[in-house]
């Protein structure tokens, strides 16, 4: 019998598979969520993701697809009547994915791109979390620039951008809480701190965030775990 | 490889570029693929263009696109924007694939051509003993493994016709033997590799590599220089 629906597998508390939510509800798709236990995977998810055995992984219809970007891109296209999450213009697509890979990606060479430059913060501690603060804002402050003069990333609505670095505005606030670091402020990164606002009052994400006081909890003790190994 | 000519005034598209860089090479193809006439900029990496610079201040790399006087960077990035900006022309057809599903699986190739199989070849190239090239040499075909059946029985990895997945690991299809020549060690054999091994050769002598291909015996003479370094 042939499988129908749509599911998703992801962890509650994962920016990467809180994006297909987010995308899948703008299109009003109806989903199944299965929280995974990542030291427990479950039998469905290494069977559908054997390869890199990671969450999230979006099935439709029986059908696999793996990476989140590439999952955000195949429901837009899957369900090409709905809201449009690309710009409709080729150079403007071109230019959301090229932000979207700075976001993501880590260059070949060591040009540290977004993530890459944000993720240190968390466990920065003493005379380096200086540092490590300035090269993040450093890339926001770039990143920021795709803003400028928008409301969204993807202009008057949310598009594909904002799904891919949305996850910001809320778990960067609770990786500064937790480490005692100040990246996002409205002397450094006024554009970027006023979207951050925006984009949480946005419907389909205040419907799918995860708890903070649960995420609060779940970093301070990873933090820890960390510094302390 | 000047190709100027007379151009529409807003149809001018001129690519920055290195004759050594497979990224280059991959907008080339694609290009060609779409029968786009273009004005080819060959660039001096260790001395910069003004115009490099100002057209892709982020990365300062190539290969840059630019059209109507904009510019797009990424070759990854161009690849998908010449396939949709030039969506009905060139007999070579498009370059994705048109079914969102075929799409998806298409550019989760790109990916692993990217992160997973790129690292293994480049270490085994690069190793500076026999233990670590034996090592990494094995790491590279245990991917390239994981190539060979996907390619399988089919002409190209897109099925009848070159495709976005073939272009993006047509390189290798050069590099390889070259770097074979150079350790003095194989990785694509007849036996162990027998689809990918006549995908390679296929790739060469078909449009769009067959004519456009970086000199090399040139190419070889860097790579030599690049081992000892």
């Amino acid at each position: 019998m042939a499988e129908k629906g749509v599911k998703v597998f992801g962890m509650w508390a994962s920016p990467m598979a809180i994006r297909l939510e987010w995308a899948l509800r703008l299109k009003s798709v109806v989903y199944e969520y299965v929280d995974e236990d990542l030291g427990n995977k479950s039998d469905a998810l290494l069977r559908y993701n054997p390869v890199t055995k990671k969450v999230p992984v979006l099935v439709h219809d029986g059908k696999p697809v793996v990476e989140s970007a590439i999952i955000v891109e195949y429901i837009d296209e899957a369900w090409k009547d709905g809201y449009p999450i690309m710009p409709a213009d080729p150079y403007e697509r071109a230019q959301a994915r090229f932000w979207a890979n700075f976001a993501d990606e880590k260059d070949l060479n060591g040009f540290v791109q977004c993530n890459a430059a944000v993720y240190p913060v968390f466990t920065a501690t003493g005379e380096a979390q200086g540092k490590v603060v300035h090269e993040a804002q450093q890339c926001l402050k770039t990143l920021e620039k795709a803003l400028e003069g928008k409301k969204f990333f993807g202009g008057d609505a949310v598009g594909y951008l904002d799904l891919v670095v949305g996850w910001y505005a809320y778990w960067l606030p609770i990786i500064e809480e937790v480490s005692g670091a100040s990246v996002v402020t409205d002397e450094e990164l006024p554009l970027m701190k006023a979207w951050f606002d925006r984009f949480l009052a946005v419907d389909v994400v205040k419907e799918t965030l995860p708890p903070r006081d649960k995420l609060l909890a779940l970093n301070t003790a990873r933090r820890e775990q960390l510094l302390t190994a | 490889m000047d190709h100027g000519g007379e151009y529409a005034p807003d149809e001018k598209v001129e690519l920055l570029g290195t004759w050594s860089s497979p990224y280059v090479f991959k907008v080339i193809w694609a290009l060609t693929m779409k029968g786009v006439e273009y004005e080819y900029v060959e660039e001096d990496l260790r001395n910069k263009s003004g115009a490099l610079l100002s057209l892709n201040p982020l990365h300062k790399k190539v290969p840059v696109l630019v059209y109507r006087g904009k510019p797009v960077a990424e070759s990854d990035v161009i690849v998908e924007f010449i396939d949709e900006a030039w969506k009905d022309r060139g007999g070579g057809g498009r370059i994705l694939p048109e079914d969102p599903y075929e799409r998806a699986m298409a550019r989760s190739w790109v990916i692993f051509a990217r992160d997973v199989l790129s690292p293994p070849i480049w270490k085994w190239f690069t190793a500076p003993g026999e233990e670590e090239q034996e090592g990494a040499r094995e790491a590279a075909v245990a991917q390239l493994l994981v190539l060979e059946e996907e390619l399988g029985r089919k002409e190209f990895f897109a099925g009848d016709c070159v495709g976005l997945v073939d272009l993006s690991l047509g390189a290798l299809a050069y590099v390889i033997p070259i770097y074979e020549e150079i350790t003095g060690t194989r990785i694509v054999t007849e036996e162990r590799l027998p689809c990918l091994s006549a995908w390679m050769g296929r790739f060469l002598s078909s449009p769009p590599a067959k004519d456009h291909l970086p000199p090399l015996e040139k190419l070889k003479l860097s790579f030599l220089g690049e081992r000892t370094l």
